[in-house]
């Protein structure tokens, strides 16, 4: 410790170089991390799901719907506990610029078979008895400035016309995965306004045993194959995550932006480090000259390279994980749970680390073999 | 006076290894900066040639996408009887009512991953309504028959999609007998097939969408008043091509967005850099610049000189970078359009001003991180510098 002193003062030789240095590291890294976390959150996405919970399509595409009528058939099946089904509204609000999910669902066996969403009792009850009720993710209310109790009315594009619903809900998720900027409202609702035609999205089903899983989604589907809509019926993970697989590569995309970052910036500090050695270099055939060993020189250099560049990264880091929490950052919906990870904070650090040896290890060695006559000559 | 262009080549040659990495830090923007932003062009102009300005596009009153849209067929002749639709050379009216389904299909190597992609079940006029779409292999599906035609761009993306192989979706099989080419739109992300065929195997009697070609392109406004006014019917009638640009527009300021969010933030750190780099160079050259300041140069050149030295670097790196960025043009990706919630595949697209545009960027990052070494420069203290 007691060669603090030395590289605090190198740092300060140039206030200026070792600000914009370990800023630049810290926007280089800031950067990364928002990068890996889109990443890591689609990852997320696609994992969640209870391995308890299957979902039931129509087999030719999400966009045909299945007969309500095979919640019966789905019930009996054996294994399952219970069923629940939804519906896509796809309305507008207001001007629509801001998107948001709404789906008419089964009011009380969804949110029995969803008790990630959590809302008081008494707001359940109230969903339960009042045909025109919604309730609504916390966010939605937040954006928006709705109130318990007001009137809220959606333009279906799908189903037309003007649609008028009264909050009576709002529910927090308990797994941030699950998004918090969503409108459900009564099946039973939608079925009458549409004329009772009957139909369900898409069926959620509740089994006893996860290891029975793959068994149980064939007996259903099996039973639907002859039927007027046949089903496909896998994990609500597996269907969750074909969702998240629709982007394409945007991993690859994040992943080569992301690199491109680092890379540059491993340019630019390298850049700065290189810089201020060699302006050193009659400092440090004075250190030489006065006793300091080359091992002292070397770790010199090294430990102001891991100042800057741990420094750097830290804050960097620090300010991507503060950032997205403060500002509960959830990119429009599509990224619910936008939190950067343990994981990413670690491999953030790994690139500090390379950081530091690449940018510090070339002027570190050359001031450890810095022959001191010759500098001494050189620069007077 | 102005001090020769020369100097600064020569000093910047003095100095290769500095220049080079930073040089290449801001050619590394420079390449985030055309790549993002080919992205988003190429996304555009796929949708914004999808679709002509001489056709409409008529969808049920209120849908903002055909999937939401639903046309009877008792509508679509009236539609098609009406006089602002084109008359084809056998006499009958341009007019093709359409069945639009999304169909998923795995994507190759995954069978988990899949993607929605479009059915869409055409009349024979609409080949001749898309004037772009032509066929590029095979021929075209003979009606009454289980064929289909597979746009170019997803044909290989996508298994069974080649001339002569059997593709297996809602429940039949389809032989596919030709790909089609679309000038590059989203057309080219489809798969076509006959409307009657379509039909039963989906929705059942009804229509997503009709899009006719326009008797006379300048009578839109008319056209549009009196099928929206029509009793009969509760449609919305637009312009096809406006229809299909609108929907680039969501995903397109994404990665809009995206591309000047993540390449401020690059710029800011290469600017950086290119501080550091002029500092440097400005203080181990103090001696140099009181030599030519005592020899009767003004400050205000000195200062100029030094801006041109770092654009100078700069403009080396935005030359990198348009470099590196280069072949990624043509390179085809594909992604949902969450507006219409269907598979588009397309390829990024450099354009030559999205190159200069590159440069410019570089050159700004240069002269931004050059003015305060610059105006350290003019400012030297002439005695001391010299002693």
């Amino acid at each position: 410790m007691k060669f603090l002193r030395i590289v605090l003062a190198n740092l300060a030789r140039h206030k200026r170089r070792t600000f914009l240095t370990t800023a630049g590291i810290a926007l280089a890294l800031f950067l990364f991390a928002t990068l890996r976390t889109v990443v890591t959150t689609l990852q997320a996405t696609a994992q969640f799901g209870s391995a308890r919970r299957l979902v039931t399509t129509n087999a030719t595409g999400i966009v045909f719907v299945l007969p309500l009528s095979y919640a019966e058939r789905l019930r009996a099946v054996p294994g399952v506990t219970a069923v629940s089904w939804a519906n896509w509204f796809g309305g507008k609000y207001g001007d629509g610029k801001r998107f948001f999910a709404q789906f008419a669902v089964d009011a009380q066996s969804y949110l029995a078979m969803y008790p990630e969403m959590t809302l008081p009792p008494e707001q359940r009850e109230a969903f339960f008895r009042e045909k025109t009720s919604v309730i609504v993710g916390r966010r939605l209310l937040d954006v928006y400035g709705w109130k318990l109790g007001q009137n809220i009315t959606i333009q279906g594009t799908i189903f037309p016309g003007d649609w008028t619903f009264t909050i009576r809900g709002v529910y927090t998720p308990s797994n941030k995965v699950l998004n918090d900027d969503m409108l459900l409202f009564r099946h039973d609702y939608f079925d009458e306004r549409i004329g009772r035609a009957g139909v369900a999205g898409w069926y959620v089903v509740e089994i006893d045993d996860p290891n029975n899983a793959g068994k149980i989604a064939k007996t259903i589907d099996d039973m639907f194959r002859n039927s007027s809509a046949a089903t496909k019926t896998g994990t609500e993970q597996a269907f969750n995550a074909s969702f998240a697989t629709m982007w394409g590569n945007v991993s690859l995309l994040m992943g080569t932006i992301g690199m491109a970052v680092v890379f540059a910036i491993l340019l630019v500090s390298t850049n700065a480090m290189m810089m201020s050695a060699r302006e050193r270099t009659r400092d440090i055939a004075v250190l030489k000259t006065i006793g300091f060993s080359d091992r002292v020189l070397f770790g010199l250099v090294m430990a102001e390279a891991a100042v800057i560049s741990l420094t750097g990264s830290f804050v960097g880091l620090g300010a991507a994980k503060w950032l997205y929490r403060a500002t509960n950052f959830n990119g429009a919906g599509f990224l619910p749970g936008f939190d950067v990870t343990v994981g990413t904070l670690l491999f953030g650090g790994g690139i500090a680390l390379l950081l530091m040896l690449a940018s510090g290890l070339v002027p570190a060695i050359q001031a450890a073999r810095l022959p001191v006559v010759v500098a001494l000559r050189r620069v007077e | 006076m102005k001090i020769p262009l020369i100097y600064n080549a020569r000093s910047v040659l003095q100095r290769p290894v500095s220049t080079a990495l930073t040089a290449l830090g801001i050619g590394l923007v420079v390449a985030v900066f055309i790549g993002m932003l080919a992205l988003a062009n190429g996304f555009r102009a796929a949708l914004a040639r999808t679709g002509s300005a001489r056709n409409v596009l008529v969808l049920r009153r209120g849908a903002d996408s055909e999937l939401a849209s639903g046309v009877g067929r008792n509508e679509f002749s009236i539609i098609a009887a009406s006089p602002h639709v084109a008359s084809g050379p056998d006499g009958r009216p341009l007019a093709s009512p359409e069945v639009y389904v999304l169909i998923p299909l795995a994507r190759p190597g995954d069978s988990t991953a899949v993607a929605n992609v479009v059915a869409r079940g055409v009349s024979a006029a609409a080949w001749e309504v898309r004037s772009n779409v032509k066929v590029s292999q095979g021929r075209r599906p003979e009606s009454g028959r289980s064929e289909i035609c597979i746009g170019e761009k997803i044909a290989g993306r996508f298994a069974n999609t080649g001339v002569g192989e059997t593709l297996r979706f809602a429940g039949r099989d389809w032989s596919v007998v030709c790909h089609f080419s679309a000038g590059g739109s989203a057309f080219e992300s489809e798969i076509w097939g006959e409307n009657e065929q379509f039909m039963p195997v989906f929705r059942g009697q009804v229509f997503q969408s009709v899009t006719f070609r326009l008797k006379d392109p300048a009578a839109f406004a008319e056209a549009k008043r009196t099928l929206e006014g029509d009793q009969r019917l509760t449609v919305d009638a637009r312009r096809e091509n406006e229809f299909y640009a609108g929907q680039s527009q969501l995903l397109e300021s994404i990665l809009q967005v995206l591309a000047l969010l993540i390449t401020s933030i690059m710029a800011v750190g290469a600017i950086f850099g290119a501080v550091n780099t002029m500092y440097a160079a400005v203080a181990s050259r103090a001696p140099e610049i009181a030599v030519l300041l005592t020899l009767g140069f003004r400050p205000r050149s000195v200062l100029a000189s030094f801006l041109v030295e770092s654009a100078l670097i700069a403009a080396l790196g935005g030359l990198i970078g348009a470099l590196l960025a280069l072949p990624i043009n043509g390179v085809v990706t594909s992604t949902t359009n969450w507006t219409s919630f269907s598979e588009i595949a397309f390829s990024f697209r450099v354009t030559p001003g999205l190159l200069v545009a590159g440069l410019l960027f570089a050159i700004v990052m240069g002269v931004v991180g050059g003015f305060f070494p610059a105006r350290r420069a003019s400012k030297v203290p002439v005695v001391e510098a010299i002693r």
